[in-house]
Formats: structure tokens, sequence, C-alpha cells
């Protein structure tokens, strides 16, 4: 194993499908890296480098630059999915679903459903979430929660390389339409990853750490701001479950429950809002299944319900942080 | 890849296959479309049918032209108003009327009802009610076909209201700057919904706004279906040839409201009547009776024969199970994990 970064992993899962799959195809907006300059060729590779060197390799049938056209060219990612492809698309930056919202959650996530079984779409959607670039509330919202809401898409939130590159592999195999969302403050986070494609499982929550007081579940970037957390708390002699649950559709509700039983209390770190987002769709979940099993209150660490400020100082406040979630556990411990 | 004509019905594939070079079956599929349409309008007032529906009645020519023009290995995306197109392309009078009826038998087992068919066996992707969307995946679906080397053609059937949706503008850029296999449709009833062409757009011919992306267009008899099938077979074979996409404004007109709901009180008088006197069953049947390929006794014989099709199919599809509970968990997923 070599240590990589989650932006070379992504690139490693993307170059080993097209090489493997002839059917595989590459769009988006600068994912070619400028197309029609007449200067450097691959000169970008998306607006944070991660395609890049893929023009060189399978050329441009392949890696193809498109117009900013989202609704045109994710609804044609879908046709060309449904017609036999198996393309993934850059939403570069998740935000920017609104301008193609009816593309991704009307027509790619319910043609199998609606087509009676007789088509499908093999279709990878990746786009970058999370708060932390000071860029605002338009470039920095984490919206798994609203996919996840679509029956029909299977949503991916990746919190290493290792297992952006596993579950990358994963959904470009997979037959139905896949959301990747890479956290854009973990392009350069590095772990070892294995040369060759390999993939993991939807459903599966990784359990980064065991301990019996508390159940900690944290999704994307949060998950490392959950496990400083819980070293902190560890030197307290409060020791937590960590789980990530990798992907938020489908969801692992059986490690959640199972941990909540064995701790008997649940802090939630998320990224995304306090209403309608995982935070809250997961406090339900243990809410209505294991209630019985509950200490204390659940308890949700999440940004406030405001759109996302830019002044570093305020961004620094909304995104939740150790000392947040450290308060939380410390909370439910007390209760 | 599910789509394989090997998994066609055969019964669909035969229908299909008909109208290929044989005027005398274009014209009796018109007969069948308006009897059919007809016959699904009476199960909704007898309400033995749910939701709504959206008749073409008026608009034959289009659906039996297009069907008559096209293998059946090429892909159609069409519009909510299906009933014509997907029986013209061969789905069965049975399915499609079991679909209206929210029966197993139907054309996606009753979970998409009286405006979503999909019959990929003959080439009906499916019928889209979001306006417009299924331009983009036309598009794709000829953008696959030059990745896989194929010369499937597809091709986008919509109304005149999807030309002033955003997704007609880009799916039309990008299939001109990929030079895609692709027929774009445009199926001018002169009505989106209840609000006239002319209130919603200053561009005439509408076909013209292809000339903002360099791409050909053609303005076509749409009570013709001799018309629609000659225009159609010369743009599918323009863009099989690797000329790229075309436009075909396809000129007709909706007898009917926009939905069984609308009596489409808004329409000047007369207006239907001028479009009623070229009506597309009327054009045809004095065409054949002209070049004396049927007699009068022929075309009677047609009516009747279609009429007991019609009877027999209703009966079929009233005598099929309503889904079970399971239908409504059944494709939500891909049935195997990833491997």
């Amino acid at each position: 194993m070599v240590l990589k970064t989650y932006r070379q992993a992504i690139n490693e899962a993307l170059v080993g499908e097209m090489r493997r799959d002839a059917d595989v195809i590459l769009m988006g907006e600068d994912v070619a890296g400028g197309a029609g300059g007449s200067g450097e060729d691959d000169a970008w590779g998306g607006p944070l480098g991660v395609t890049r060197g893929l023009l060189s390799e399978f050329g441009s049938d392949r890696v193809l630059d498109t117009p900013i056209s989202e609704a045109g060219f994710i609804g044609a990612a879908i046709g060309a999915a449904a017609a036999g492809l198996r393309p993934v698309v850059d939403l570069m930056f998740n935000d920017f679903v609104g301008v193609c919202f009816d593309q991704v959650v009307n027509q790619a996530a319910k043609f199998r459903y609606m087509f009676g079984g007789q088509d499908q779409v093999p279709l990878t959607i990746r786009t970058m979430i999370g708060a932390g670039l000071n860029i605002s509330s338009q470039h920095s919202q984490s919206l798994y929660p609203v996919f996840s809401y679509f029956a029909g898409l299977k949503v991916l939130v990746p919190s290493s390389p290792y297992d952006a590159k596993g579950l990358l592999t994963s959904a470009i195999r997979d037959n139905d339409p896949v959301i990747f969302c890479e956290h854009k403050l973990l392009y350069d986070m590095v772990e070892d990853v294995p040369d060759e494609n390999y993939s993991i499982p939807f459903g599966e929550a990784n359990l980064l750490r065991e301990g019996q007081d508390v159940t900690i579940v944290a999704l994307s970037r949060m998950v490392h701001v959950a496990t400083e957390a819980a070293a902190v708390l560890a030197r307290e002699g409060i020791e937590a479950d960590l789980l990530d649950p990798r992907t938020t559709t489908p969801l692992d509700t059986e490690s959640i429950l199972d941990s909540v039983e064995a701790t008997g209390r649940l802090v939630i770190v998320d990224e995304a809002g306090p209403r309608c987002g995982m935070a809250s769709d997961i406090a339900a979940l243990v809410a209505e299944d294991g209630f019985g099993h509950l200490r204390a209150p659940i308890v949700k660490v999440t940004p406030p319900h405001v759109p996302i400020p830019a002044a570093p100082n305020l961004e620094a406040m909304y995104i939740p942080d150790v000392a947040r979630v450290v308060e939380a556990v410390r909370r439910v411990v007390a209760y | 890849m599910a789509i394989d004509l090997n998994t066609a019905d055969p019964e669909a594939l035969r229908r299909r296959l008909a109208l290929r070079d044989d005027p005398v079956q274009r014209y009796r599929r018109l007969v069948e479309i308006r009897a059919a349409e007809e016959r699904i309008r009476e199960f909704h007032a007898s309400g033995q049918a749910w939701g709504t529906t959206h008749c073409a009645d008026g608009q034959e020519a289009v659906a039996v032209g297009l069907a008559a023009a096209a293998p059946p290995t090429d892909l159609f995306w069409v519009a909510h108003r299906v009933h014509a197109i997907g029986l013209a392309l061969g789905c069965t009078l049975e399915s499609v009327f079991a679909e209206n009826l929210g029966r197993t038998t139907g054309s996606v087992g009753g979970i998409g009802g009286s405006f979503h068919l999909t019959d990929v066996g003959v080439g009906l992707i499916h019928s889209f009610t979001i306006i417009g969307t299924q331009i983009a995946q036309a598009l794709g679906g000829a953008f696959a076909s030059q990745v896989l080397d194929s010369d499937r053609v597809t091709v986008a059937v919509f109304g005149d209201g999807a030309t002033n949706i955003g997704v007609f503008h880009e799916a039309l850029n990008l299939a001109s700057l990929w030079k895609a296999p692709v027929v774009f449709v445009l199926e001018n009833n002169h009505y989106a919904e209840f609000t006239h062409v002319d209130a919603v757009s200053t561009v005439t011919p509408l076909a013209r706004r292809a000339d903002s992306y360099g791409i050909p267009w053609q303005v076509v008899d749409g009570q013709d279906v001799e018309a629609v099938t000659s225009a159609t077979t010369s743009a599918l074979e323009h863009a099989r040839g690797g000329a790229g996409p075309t436009l075909l404004e396809m000129s007709t007109y909706r007898y009917l409201g926009h939905s069984r709901s609308d009596p489409a009180a808004y329409r000047p008088e007369g207006e239907a009547e001028v479009w009623h006197e070229r009506d597309p069953i009327k054009v045809e049947a004095a065409r054949l009776r002209a070049l004396n390929v049927v007699s009068d006794a022929d075309l009677s014989a047609i009516d009747e024969s279609v009429a007991n099709e019609i009877a027999a199919a209703a009966d079929a599809a009233f005598s099929a199970p309503k889904p079970p509970l399971s239908a409504m968990f059944t494709n939500v997923w891909a049935p195997e994990p990833a491997p």
C-alpha cells in the first residue's frame, strides 16, 4: 500500500474503471481540463484537479468537457446510461443541482420503477459538498440529505481516501444512479490506498472506534471532527463507539441501532443542516426503533439553520467543531 | 442493458413492422388509435379508470408516420400524450388499456397510468410528463450510439410547449456540438395545455429556433401520414449517415382539450372545424381510394375489425388482475448488488 490523497484515490478509481470497462465515460464542465484553448492540454481536470490526466489516456471521446448546461448534459448522461453506457458525470458543486434537479430526482431516480423494470440508469454523479473554503452559501452546502430523500438514488459520503476509492469503484459498477459526495476539504487527506481497484459494499457502516459510553454517528468530514473529539473524551474516561455510515442510502440502520443498544446514548455529528437532515433522520430512527435502550436524549451536532456565510470567523462557527462534539457528549453522559 | 429486440413481445413487434411497407396498415392504425382513445375516454367517463388522460385525436398521422419510418431498433423518448405513439410503435391495445385501468398486464404493470408507457422491445423507452426532459435523454441515447459505434438513431418527440423550456435549448446545442444521431420531432398541436402557441413565442415557425444551433429543420404536414413518414425517413437517414440532428416540426391540431377535464372553451369558434376538414384519417382514406388500393367496403371492413379488436382487448384488460402490494416495492433498486 502507498500513501495517497483523497483526490488521487478518486482519480485512480476513475482510471481503473475506465480501463476495465469501455462503456465508462466521463462528462462535465472542465473535466478534460479546459477544452478548446490552444495552450496546455489537460491543464486542469475539474476545478480541483481530480480528473487530471484522464483526457490524455482516454481521449476526448470518453472524457468530455461540456457547456454550462447541467440539465442538458446530466439529462443526456441519464439517456446514455439507459441506452447502454455507464457515464460518470461531474456536477461540480452539489449546490448546482438546483438547475438540474428534475433530471436527478424525477428522471434518473425513477426510470427503473416507472419503466416497469425494462431499463436502468447505471449513472454516477460526482459532486463536491461541504463548507470551509469561505465561498459562501451557493458553493458550500452538504445536500446529501436532499438526495437521500428520493427512493431510487444511492448516496455515498466517503470520509477517507480508502473509502473514496472503494465506494466510487462500487458506484461505477452499480446498476442504479449513485450520487458520490466528495468533501472538498478532504482532497488532500492521505491514507494507505491499494493500487488496484476494489469495491466497498453500500450500506455497511465503518466502526472507527469502540466504546461503551456513547454512540457517535458522524458523516463525511465530520468523521474526523468526531475522531478528534472521541480522543479528547477518552482522556476523560468517556469511551465512544464511532460509526461512519459511509452511505446515506442505503443506510446501515442495524449497526446504528446495535450500537445504541449497547451504549444507551446517541450523538450525531452532521455538516448538513439541522432540519430534515441525516442527523434528524438518524435521530428519528433511534427514537422509533431504539427508544427502549436510550438513557439520555439524543443530541444532534449540526450547523445552525442558516445559509452559509463566507467570512472566515463566521464560517468557522457555522461548521460543527471538536469542542461542540465534546460538549454534546459530556451532556448526554451526565444526563 | 435491457434494450434487445429479442426481448420484444412478438405481437408488438409484428404490429410495429406491419406499418413499414403497407399504406393500408398505416391507415388501419390511424383508425385503431382514434377508436382506442375513444374507448379510453369511456373508461374514465364510466369511472373504470382513474387519474387523468391526454388524448391525441387529430394527431394520429404524426404517431403513425414516425413509427412507419423508423426501424424498431431506433429508440423513442416521447411526451405524455402517448396512447397514439405507443399504439403506433406497436404497444398492444391490451397493454395500453390495462395501463390506463391499473392492471398487471399494463405496459408498466399499472405503475405509470395513462401517460406513462414503456415498451423497450419496440423502441418506446418511455413517455415523459415533465415537459421537455426527454429531449435531453434522447440526445444521451444518441451519444451512446456514437460511443458504442451503433447505427441506432434516437428520436425525441415533444410538443410546442417544450420549446420554451431550457432543456430544449441545452440539448439542441449539445446535439449540434456532438453531431449526435438524433431526430427532434416537434409536434406542434398549437396549444400548450390551454395556451395558444402564439401567446408564448414570437418565432414562427417554431422550428426556426433550430437555426440558433445550426441544426437543419423542416415544417411537415402533420395531418398527412405519408408526408410524416417521408420526412422522418429522410431525417433518420441523415442522422444514421453521421450528418447529425434534424428538427422536424409536425404541424397538427389537438381536437380535444389538454386532458379529460378540459372542454377547450378557450378556442375560437370554427378553428377545430377547419382542421377536421384535413383529418388524418380522411386524408389517408381519400388517398387510398384515389389510388384504388381499397374500396369503400374495405374501409368499412377495417372499421369493423378494429372495433372487434378493441372490444376484445378491453375485455382482456378488465379481466387482468390489479397489481399486488409487492408491485409497489419492485423495480425501485437494481435486482442484484454490484459485483
